[in-house]
Protein backbone atom coordinates (compact mmCIF):
# COMPACT_ATOMS: atom_id res chain seq x y z
CA UNK A 1 0.00 0.00 0.00
CA UNK A 2 1.26 3.46 -0.89
CA UNK A 3 2.13 6.05 1.43
CA UNK A 4 -0.72 8.32 0.67
CA UNK A 5 -3.13 5.66 0.96
CA UNK A 6 -1.94 4.20 3.97
CA UNK A 7 -2.72 8.08 5.39
CA UNK A 8 -5.77 8.21 3.97
CA UNK A 9 -6.96 5.05 5.44
CA UNK A 10 -5.88 5.97 8.88
CA UNK A 11 -7.14 9.46 8.59
CA UNK A 12 -10.73 7.68 7.94
CA UNK A 13 -10.21 5.29 10.81
CA UNK A 14 -10.51 7.88 13.44
CA UNK A 15 -13.33 9.21 12.45
CA UNK A 16 -15.94 7.66 14.43
CA UNK A 17 -19.21 9.12 12.08
CA UNK A 18 -17.39 7.74 9.16
CA UNK A 19 -17.12 3.78 10.99
CA UNK A 20 -20.76 4.32 12.08
CA UNK A 21 -21.61 4.69 8.14
CA UNK A 22 -19.01 1.97 7.42
CA UNK A 23 -17.12 4.58 4.95
CA UNK A 24 -13.72 2.55 3.49
CA UNK A 25 -10.93 4.13 1.20
CA UNK A 26 -11.31 2.82 -2.29
CA UNK A 27 -8.21 4.78 -3.81
CA UNK A 28 -5.57 7.11 -2.63
CA UNK A 29 -2.92 8.39 -4.83
CA UNK A 30 -1.32 11.95 -6.44
CA UNK A 31 -4.87 12.02 -8.48
CA UNK A 32 -6.86 12.00 -5.68
CA UNK A 33 -8.74 9.70 -3.46
CA UNK A 34 -12.41 7.69 -3.56
CA UNK A 35 -14.37 6.61 -0.74
CA UNK A 36 -16.95 4.05 -0.80
CA UNK A 37 -20.66 4.21 1.03
CA UNK A 38 -22.32 1.07 1.37
CA UNK A 39 -26.25 1.80 1.12
CA UNK A 40 -27.50 1.03 4.53
CA UNK A 41 -31.45 1.21 5.40
CA UNK A 42 -30.25 3.14 8.23
CA UNK A 43 -29.62 6.14 5.87
CA UNK A 44 -32.63 6.14 3.73
CA UNK A 45 -34.06 9.43 3.52
CA UNK A 46 -37.11 8.67 2.19
CA UNK A 47 -39.09 5.85 3.28
CA UNK A 48 -41.26 5.57 0.64
CA UNK A 49 -38.32 5.32 -1.96
CA UNK A 50 -35.60 4.16 -0.21
CA UNK A 51 -33.14 6.93 -1.51
CA UNK A 52 -30.20 7.56 0.68
CA UNK A 53 -30.32 11.14 2.43
CA UNK A 54 -28.64 13.83 0.99
CA UNK A 55 -26.72 13.95 4.66
CA UNK A 56 -25.51 10.89 3.88
CA UNK A 57 -24.18 11.84 0.77
CA UNK A 58 -22.66 15.06 2.12
CA UNK A 59 -20.48 13.21 5.21
CA UNK A 60 -19.45 11.12 2.16
CA UNK A 61 -17.99 14.34 0.63
CA UNK A 62 -16.89 16.21 3.06
CA UNK A 63 -15.15 13.25 4.23
CA UNK A 64 -13.31 12.96 0.76
CA UNK A 65 -12.83 16.40 0.32
CA UNK A 66 -11.11 16.68 3.41
CA UNK A 67 -9.27 13.74 3.41
CA UNK A 68 -7.90 14.36 -0.52
CA UNK A 69 -5.96 16.97 0.99
CA UNK A 70 -3.50 14.12 2.25
CA UNK A 71 -3.05 13.30 -1.46
CA UNK A 72 -1.20 16.78 -2.43
CA UNK A 73 -0.13 17.65 0.78
CA UNK A 74 3.57 16.32 2.07
CA UNK A 75 2.64 16.39 5.75
CA UNK A 76 -0.05 15.45 7.55
CA UNK A 77 -1.98 18.97 7.89
CA UNK A 78 -5.44 19.77 10.01
CA UNK A 79 -8.04 21.23 7.24
CA UNK A 80 -11.47 22.01 8.90
CA UNK A 81 -14.09 22.56 6.12
CA UNK A 82 -14.97 26.61 5.19
CA UNK A 83 -17.60 25.55 2.96
CA UNK A 84 -19.27 22.95 0.49
CA UNK A 85 -21.82 23.05 -2.09
CA UNK A 86 -23.40 19.58 -3.42
CA UNK A 87 -25.29 19.79 -6.87
CA UNK A 88 -27.41 16.74 -7.11
CA UNK A 89 -28.01 15.54 -10.42
CA UNK A 90 -30.13 12.20 -10.12
CA UNK A 91 -31.12 11.06 -7.00
CA UNK A 92 -29.08 8.04 -5.75
CA UNK A 93 -30.62 4.08 -6.60
CA UNK A 94 -32.15 2.30 -3.48
CA UNK A 95 -29.46 -0.68 -2.59
CA UNK A 96 -26.51 0.39 -4.64
CA UNK A 97 -23.42 1.43 -2.69
CA UNK A 98 -22.23 5.14 -3.36
CA UNK A 99 -18.98 5.87 -4.32
CA UNK A 100 -17.47 9.69 -3.79
CA UNK A 101 -14.57 10.76 -5.65
CA UNK A 102 -12.49 14.04 -4.63
CA UNK A 103 -9.04 16.06 -5.49
CA UNK A 104 -7.67 19.34 -5.02
CA UNK A 105 -7.55 21.41 -7.62
CA UNK A 106 -5.37 24.74 -5.89
CA UNK A 107 -3.12 24.36 -3.03
CA UNK A 108 -2.52 28.12 -1.32
CA UNK A 109 -1.10 28.52 1.77
CA UNK A 110 -3.84 29.36 3.31
CA UNK A 111 -6.66 27.34 1.73
CA UNK A 112 -7.12 24.20 -0.50
CA UNK A 113 -9.78 24.75 -2.69
CA UNK A 114 -11.36 20.71 -3.99
CA UNK A 115 -13.99 19.33 -5.95
CA UNK A 116 -15.41 15.99 -6.72
CA UNK A 117 -18.47 13.76 -7.22
CA UNK A 118 -20.71 10.97 -5.95
CA UNK A 119 -21.49 8.33 -8.29
CA UNK A 120 -22.90 4.52 -8.34
CA UNK A 121 -21.09 3.03 -11.04
CA UNK A 122 -19.59 5.66 -13.53
CA UNK A 123 -17.92 9.16 -12.50
CA UNK A 124 -19.01 10.48 -15.81
CA UNK A 125 -22.25 9.76 -14.22
CA UNK A 126 -22.58 11.87 -11.35
CA UNK A 127 -25.38 11.87 -8.29
CA UNK A 128 -24.01 14.60 -7.52
CA UNK A 129 -21.27 17.17 -8.34
CA UNK A 130 -19.37 18.77 -5.13
CA UNK A 131 -16.91 22.23 -4.66
CA UNK A 132 -15.22 22.80 -0.89
CA UNK A 133 -13.20 24.72 0.25
CA UNK A 134 -10.96 24.10 3.22
CA UNK A 135 -8.41 26.01 5.66
CA UNK A 136 -4.81 25.07 6.20
CA UNK A 137 -3.74 25.18 9.94
CA UNK A 138 -0.20 24.24 9.61
CA UNK A 139 1.13 20.69 10.36
CA UNK A 140 -0.52 18.95 13.20
CA UNK A 141 0.80 19.06 16.94
CA UNK A 142 1.45 15.19 16.59
CA UNK A 143 1.57 14.09 12.81
CA UNK A 144 -1.25 11.79 12.44
CA UNK A 145 -3.48 13.08 15.32
CA UNK A 146 -6.45 14.83 14.98
CA UNK A 147 -4.88 17.24 17.96
CA UNK A 148 -6.43 21.05 17.55
CA UNK A 149 -4.31 23.89 17.95
CA UNK A 150 -7.10 26.43 18.68
CA UNK A 151 -10.83 26.00 19.13
CA UNK A 152 -11.82 26.88 15.06
CA UNK A 153 -11.05 23.52 14.20
CA UNK A 154 -12.86 19.83 13.76
CA UNK A 155 -16.07 20.51 11.47
CA UNK B 1 -37.98 -0.22 7.02
CA UNK B 2 -40.68 1.06 3.82
CA UNK B 3 -43.28 2.62 3.93
CA UNK B 4 -46.04 3.50 1.37
CA UNK B 5 -46.81 6.99 0.46
CA UNK B 6 -50.72 6.26 1.69
CA UNK B 7 -48.81 5.35 5.26
CA UNK B 8 -46.54 8.87 4.87
CA UNK B 9 -49.42 11.11 3.86
CA UNK B 10 -51.60 9.43 7.20
CA UNK B 11 -48.47 10.51 9.75
CA UNK B 12 -47.93 14.28 7.93
CA UNK B 13 -51.60 14.48 8.53
CA UNK B 14 -51.28 13.23 12.12
CA UNK B 15 -48.56 15.47 13.01
CA UNK B 16 -50.29 18.39 11.96
CA UNK B 17 -52.93 17.71 13.79
CA UNK B 18 -51.35 17.48 17.23
CA UNK B 19 -48.44 19.46 16.40
CA UNK B 20 -46.15 16.08 17.45
CA UNK B 21 -43.67 15.72 14.58
CA UNK B 22 -41.88 12.91 16.60
CA UNK B 23 -43.43 9.95 14.61
CA UNK B 24 -42.57 11.71 11.07
CA UNK B 25 -38.93 12.14 12.29
CA UNK B 26 -39.16 8.40 13.33
CA UNK B 27 -40.50 7.13 9.95
CA UNK B 28 -37.41 8.56 8.13
CA UNK B 29 -34.09 6.32 9.38
CA UNK B 30 -31.80 9.21 8.36
CA UNK B 31 -33.16 11.46 11.02
CA UNK B 32 -34.21 8.46 13.43
CA UNK B 33 -30.26 7.62 13.21
CA UNK B 34 -28.62 10.94 13.71
CA UNK B 35 -31.28 11.58 16.95
CA UNK B 36 -32.82 15.10 16.05
CA UNK B 37 -35.90 16.19 17.21
CA UNK B 38 -38.61 18.41 16.57
CA UNK B 39 -40.05 20.99 18.15
CA UNK B 40 -43.47 23.06 16.70
CA UNK B 41 -44.51 26.36 18.84
CA UNK B 42 -46.90 27.73 16.81
CA UNK B 43 -46.11 29.14 13.49
CA UNK B 44 -42.37 28.33 14.90
CA UNK B 45 -40.07 25.17 14.64
CA UNK B 46 -36.92 24.32 16.68
CA UNK B 47 -34.74 21.19 15.50
CA UNK B 48 -32.50 19.70 18.05
CA UNK B 49 -29.53 17.22 17.04
CA UNK B 50 -29.05 16.19 21.01
CA UNK B 51 -25.10 14.87 21.57
CA UNK B 52 -24.17 11.80 20.77
CA UNK B 53 -21.43 9.39 20.31
CA UNK B 54 -21.83 8.22 16.92
CA UNK B 55 -22.19 11.67 15.40
CA UNK B 56 -18.46 12.71 16.35
CA UNK B 57 -15.95 13.39 13.79
CA UNK B 58 -12.66 14.34 15.21
CA UNK B 59 -12.46 12.41 18.59
CA UNK B 60 -10.23 14.93 19.85
CA UNK B 61 -11.58 17.82 20.17
CA UNK B 62 -14.09 16.08 20.45
CA UNK B 63 -16.00 17.45 17.56
CA UNK B 64 -19.75 16.37 15.55
CA UNK B 65 -18.56 15.57 12.29
CA UNK B 66 -19.10 18.40 9.59
CA UNK B 67 -21.36 16.26 7.64
CA UNK B 68 -23.77 15.30 10.61
CA UNK B 69 -24.14 18.90 11.08
CA UNK B 70 -25.37 19.14 7.08
CA UNK B 71 -27.37 16.44 7.57
CA UNK B 72 -29.58 17.33 10.17
CA UNK B 73 -29.40 21.38 8.58
CA UNK B 74 -30.73 19.83 5.30
CA UNK B 75 -32.94 17.64 7.31
CA UNK B 76 -34.37 20.50 9.50
CA UNK B 77 -35.00 22.61 5.99
CA UNK B 78 -37.42 19.46 4.40
CA UNK B 79 -39.48 18.69 7.87
CA UNK B 80 -39.63 22.96 7.94
CA UNK B 81 -41.32 22.94 4.69
CA UNK B 82 -43.65 20.16 5.17
CA UNK B 83 -44.50 21.63 8.31
CA UNK B 84 -45.88 24.84 6.98
CA UNK B 85 -46.90 24.18 3.33
CA UNK B 86 -50.17 21.95 2.55
CA UNK B 87 -47.98 19.29 0.62
CA UNK B 88 -47.42 15.64 1.86
CA UNK B 89 -44.50 14.75 -0.20
CA UNK B 90 -41.15 14.59 0.71
CA UNK B 91 -39.36 17.93 -0.86
CA UNK B 92 -36.11 16.75 -3.33
CA UNK B 93 -33.14 18.41 -2.56
CA UNK B 94 -31.30 20.19 -5.63
CA UNK B 95 -28.64 21.60 -4.08
CA UNK B 96 -27.07 22.29 -0.75
CA UNK B 97 -24.76 24.99 0.47
CA UNK B 98 -22.93 25.15 4.02
CA UNK B 99 -20.52 27.66 5.76
CA UNK B 100 -18.82 26.29 8.91
CA UNK B 101 -18.22 29.24 11.12
CA UNK B 102 -17.16 27.69 14.52
CA UNK B 103 -16.22 24.24 15.44
CA UNK B 104 -19.30 21.95 16.16
CA UNK B 105 -18.30 20.79 19.83
CA UNK B 106 -19.68 17.63 21.03
CA UNK B 107 -22.70 19.48 22.86
CA UNK B 108 -26.41 19.44 21.76
CA UNK B 109 -26.76 21.39 17.92
CA UNK B 110 -29.95 23.65 17.49
CA UNK B 111 -31.19 25.31 14.13
CA UNK B 112 -33.81 27.01 12.97
CA UNK B 113 -34.94 27.67 9.11
CA UNK B 114 -36.09 30.63 7.17
CA UNK B 115 -38.45 29.91 4.18
CA UNK B 116 -36.84 33.02 1.74
CA UNK B 117 -39.21 31.68 -1.14
CA UNK B 118 -41.30 29.17 -1.26
CA UNK B 119 -42.32 29.11 -5.35
CA UNK B 120 -45.23 26.20 -6.63
CA UNK B 121 -42.25 24.17 -8.05
CA UNK B 122 -39.01 25.11 -5.94
CA UNK B 123 -38.52 26.08 -2.57
CA UNK B 124 -35.39 28.28 -1.44
CA UNK B 125 -34.63 28.02 2.59
CA UNK B 126 -31.62 29.62 4.64
CA UNK B 127 -30.75 27.57 7.85
CA UNK B 128 -28.82 28.29 11.13
CA UNK B 129 -27.37 26.07 13.50
CA UNK B 130 -25.74 26.96 16.90
CA UNK B 131 -24.65 25.68 20.51
CA UNK B 132 -24.28 28.25 22.54
CA UNK B 133 -26.54 30.83 21.37
CA UNK B 134 -28.62 31.25 18.11
CA UNK B 135 -26.05 34.68 17.62
CA UNK B 136 -23.04 32.61 17.40
CA UNK B 137 -24.04 30.43 14.70
CA UNK B 138 -21.77 27.23 14.13
CA UNK B 139 -22.67 26.83 10.59
CA UNK B 140 -25.11 28.36 8.35
CA UNK B 141 -26.63 27.03 5.07
CA UNK B 142 -29.10 27.07 2.50
CA UNK B 143 -30.74 24.78 0.01
CA UNK B 144 -33.27 24.44 -2.99
CA UNK B 145 -35.69 21.89 -2.96
CA UNK B 146 -37.84 20.12 -5.84
CA UNK B 147 -41.85 20.56 -3.98
CA UNK B 148 -43.96 18.94 -6.91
Amino acid sequence: MSEIELRARNFLSVLRHCQHLQMTVEQADEQGLIIKLPYSDNIVGNPVTGVIHGGAITTLMDTCCGISTVCYLPEFEICPTLDLRIDYMHPAEPGKPIFGFAECYRVTPTVIFTRGVAYHEDRDEPIAHVVGTFMRMGKAVNPGSLKAHGDEEGA
Amino acid sequence: MSLSEEQVQDIISRSRETGDYGELVEAIPYAKMIGMQVKRMGNEAFFCLPSAQNNIGNPVLPALHGGVIAGFMEQSAMLHLMMFMNSEVFPKIIDFSVDYLRAGLYRDTYATCQVWRQGRRVGNVAITAWQTRSSEPIATARAHFKLD
